[in-house]
């Protein structure tokens, strides 16, 4: 095929790749794909986000019938990790990719040119000044070489100029912040792929060891393999809060403090260590916080024949900052009928007529349960997953009195209560209280850290040093030497004007020294 | 002295600064309107005389102090009047940060919520305006820093007032100094430069109308709020992108959440390194990047106030109803 066969316009395979390739790594395209970053980064911050809050989220859907199924095919619960989300920065980091790696070359060779000659008139440039001396050109030439490298440029002398520049550290700086950046994300990407986070309630004097089964919710990245898992374990041996009774945030609990023995290894030596907020443990690479607290009312639930058919402590989740609770006690083998109870249970009780029970403080100073009691198939055996937080009521019947009214199973501690029907009772013996403890490891956060400190070098590089070119040239005029000083700045913001005066003067303040030395 | 002392301090102090504020903008506002008066004067005689070649380039007629006329005595005497106002208020402000620490029990950094934040950042945008003031030439700015500190230090007060208290679990660290002490300094830079730009994009816009003429040539305004942007990114980079996940990660073991306000301070991020891209590239230079900059000011303040109205999402939101509130405290200052 010869060029004639071409219409205009038409463009090889090659060709097209070339520009598509010039075009995907320009500063605009560049411009462009981080302006489109930065807005397809707002629809996450105001659609909750199924991996940030799984519970809001779905909450929401339930809220938005009609929307969901479009925001679910567009993939909003989860923008971080959506297809177009993805591409907009898979095509910011190749955009940065073709952009840096020929600077990098340019910049190689660059560093080891000398400074260009000067131009023919330097009094054309945007920044010059001129001055006349006494001395011979050669005197004052070879004053300025030494002038400029204090000055800490680069220095050439020719024939009647010297040329200096000075500088070359900023297109470093900018290189090592992009290539940085391509470090950060290296971090990032191995941490969310090889990683892990999982949350667990341990009652106070319980504990955990660190498999897979014992979480309570886990989120791994997609390369993560258990069997990595540190075989570490733990017991919570104590808890302590304290709780502020006066001033505007009363009510309101600090000094968190979770008393932890720890052990590495099944069979390695025990440890002692506080865990507290802002103050994580750390084994081997995976780290654990205390990220929350709550109660568990220990109940003992008798059935219809009088045998005991449950009796332990039941996690309540807070529901509000006075620790008001919500839970759930199932007792799937109570003879004759299965037994269910569900309500909430206040630290600290108290009653109006307007609001009805509540919780007074977060401390457990009166603790008090208020729970409906069901009876019927609790719906275990259908082998649905089911939550220990919830009540499936389709099997259930509502317990009443004997008179129709409304029947509650409403106890301090240490009382107890006959279920109406015969079907049993349930007694509340005493507090217990659980933390929440979550855990996780992510591979990658020191190559991270390592880039964005890196990256905040190169920043400060590219952004402060300024590189400049500076020539001066020397002639003879009328009987004096004329000098003229001229600069470039190649950043585009300095005040050369500035620079090429305190050069002057550097050169004047230089001249009498010597003028000096040669008197005395 | 008792912490209500330092308390009653503190809210009286900003009361005071307040004022002074208000007096300084209304010196400010004064110059100003004698200085347009002048020089509307002196440009109508220039006009008539026709003054010979000079008269070619925009910067020639409007110089860059605007000092064609010369300014007058009193116009003068009120610049210094306003200067002097400005520092004293500052001063007080100084005060009443310095109350609000020292009324916590225990002392702590004024902090802890979106009241002291506002306070801080108010007091940031008014410092760094006098600590540019000389080198920056900054003297034409002055009502509108002053305007946009009386106005939002009204909105402190008014509605985001709270009483002293102590700081929630979570945000007791020392990452809350480093933390927030550099998002401070970089929101206060970067409602300076933004400020620049707005004027950059009036001049260009008006090159010759007459109540800009106390406003520097596009060239120098260009050249201030890049000094500015340029000081601010790298700290807003160090507040966001280092200290942010490094405390993210001490207090709820992830460095990075797509919390709503770390999705937003990314967005920040990336609109100023956008614009810092768009001043090197031709095209985008001047009233572009100019855009940009307002966009990332936008989305900054945006961060700090409007967020909390639409989106409340918080990472523990169910499970421990102490440390949710210390999310969002900790983030965004509100209780």
């Amino acid at each position: 095929m010869t060029d004639l066969d071409r219409r205009p316009g038409e463009l090889t395979l090659g060709e097209l790749l070339r520009w598509t390739w010039r075009q995907l790594t320009s500063m605009r395209t560049a411009l462009i794909l981080l302006l489109l970053l930065a807005l397809a980064a707002i629809p996450g911050s105001l659609i909750p986000q199924s991996d940030v809050d799984a519970l809001k989220t779905s909450n929401w859907q339930a809220d938005h019938p009609t929307l969901t199924p479009v925001y679910e095919k567009l993939g909003l619960f989860s923008v971080y990790d959506s297809p177009w989300f993805s591409a907009i920065y898979i095509l910011l980091m190749i955009s940065l990719v073709g952009c840096i790696i020929p600077r990098c070359l340019v910049y190689w060779r660059a560093l080891r040119a000398q400074p260009p000659a000067a131009p023919r008139n330097l009094m054309r440039l945007p920044d010059h000044l001129d001055y006349p001396v006494d001395e011979p050109v050669d005197d004052v030439l070879a004053r300025a070489a030494v002038v400029l490298k204090q000055r800490r440029y680069r220095v050439i002398t020719a024939a009647d100029a010297v040329s200096a520049e000075k500088g070359y550290l900023r297109e470093a700086g900018n290189l090592l912040f992009h290539l940085s950046v391509i470090v950060v994300l290296v971090g990032f990407a191995v941490g969310s792929l090889f990683g892990y986070k999982g949350g667990v309630i341990v009652m106070v004097k319980g504990g955990f060891s660190n498999t897979l089964t014992q979480y309570d919710d886990f989120d791994a990245g997609s390369l993560f393999d258990p069997d990595r898992m540190e075989p570490f374990s733990f017991d919570v041996k104590g808890f302590d809060a304290e709780w502020l009774v006066s001033g505007p945030r009363a009510g309101m609990a600090h000094k968190f403090d979770s008393q932890l023995t720890y052990r590495e290894t099944p069979d390695g030596p025990e440890h002692d260590y506080d865990l507290r907020v802002n103050h994580p443990l750390k084994i081997g690479g995976t780290e654990i916080f205390l990220i929350g607290h709550g109660y568990a009312p220990v109940f003992t639930i008798r059935d219809g024949d009088g045998n005991v058919t449950f009796q332990g402590p039941v996690v309540f989740l807070p529901v509000d900052q006075t620790f008001r609770s919500f839970g759930v006690v199932k007792a799937p083998y109570a003879k004759p009928t299965q037994i269910g109870l569900e309500g909430e249970f206040y630290p600290t009780y108290d009653y109006t007529r307007a609001t009805g029970p509540f919780s007074a403080f977060g401390n457990a100073l009166n603790p008090r349960v208020s729970l409906l009691a069901y009876v019927g198939d609790l719906g275990l055996e259908t082998g649905e997953a089911q939550s220990v937080y919830s009540l499936r009521k389709d099997g259930l019947k509502l317990l009443k009195k004997p008179d129709g009214s409304m029947f509650r199973v409403d106890l301090g501690v240490g009382e107890s209560v006959d279920l109406p029907d015969g079907a049993g009772s349930v007694s509340f013996d005493r507090v217990e209280r659980w933390n929440k403890i979550q855990i996780s490891r992510t591979p990658g956060t020191g190559t991270a850290l390592t880039g964005v400190c890196l990256a905040l070098l190169g920043l400060l590089g590219s952004l402060f040093i300024r590189p400049r070119r500076v020539w001066l040239r020397a002639r003879r005029s009328d009987g004096s030497t004329i000098v003229e000083l001229a600069g470039l700045d190649r950043s585009g913001g300095g005040d050369v004007g500035a620079e090429l005066a305190a050069i002057r003067s550097a050169m004047q303040t230089a001249g009498a020294d010597t003028e000096l030395e040669e008197i005395s | 002295m008792t912490n209500q002392a330092w308390e009653t301090l503190s809210n009286q102090a900003v009361g005071a600064c307040g004022v002074v504020y208000f007096l300084a903008l209304l010196a400010a506002l004064a110059e100003w309107a004698i200085g347009v008066g002048a020089r509307s004067r002196a440009s109508a005689v220039n006009a008539g005389v026709k003054v010979g070649p000079g008269v070619e380039s925009a910067d020639v007629v409007l110089p860059e102090t605007g000092s064609s006329a010369g300014p007058s005595d009193r116009a003068l005497m009120l610049g210094r009047l306003t200067l002097l106002l400005t520092i004293i208020a500052v001063g007080v402000h100084a005060v009443a940060l310095l109350g609000r620490g020292m009324a916590a029990d225990p002392h702590r950094v004024p902090w802890g919520n979106m009241y002291e934040f506002t306070l801080s950042g108010t007091f940031v945008v008014a410092a760094f305006y006098l600590a540019g003031y000389a080198r920056f030439k900054l003297a034409w700015m002055a009502p509108f820093v002053l305007l946009f500190v009386v106005t939002v230090l009204m909105v402190a007060v008014l509605w985001l007032y709270e009483p002293v208290s102590p700081l929630t679990e979570a945000l007791n660290s020392y990452w809350l100094v480093i933390h927030v002490v550099s998002a401070v300094i970089s929101t206060g830079a970067f409602t300076l430069g933004g400020l620049t730009s707005l004027f950059l994009l009036l001049k260009t816009r008006w090159p010759s109308a007459t109540w800009l003429q106390r406003v520097p040539g596009p060239l120098d305004l260009d050249r201030i709020a890049y000094r500015m942007h340029a000081f601010g990114f790298p700290v807003w980079t160090f507040a966001v992108l280092i200290t942010g996940p490094i405390w993210a990660h001490e207090a709820w073991s992830t460095y990075w959440n797509w919390d709503p306000k770390e999705v937003w301070a990314f967005i920040t991020w990336v609109v100023y390194a956008a614009y810092l891209h768009a001043r090197s590239t031709a095209g985008w230079r001047g009233r572009n990047a100019a855009i940009l900059a307002l966009v990332g000011l936008a989305t900054l303040w945006f961060n700090f106030i409007g967020i909390n109205y639409f989106s409340s999402t918080s990472q523990h939101s169910y499970a421990a109803p102490v440390e949710p509130a210390a999310h969002s405290v900790l983030v965004l200052g509100r209780t």
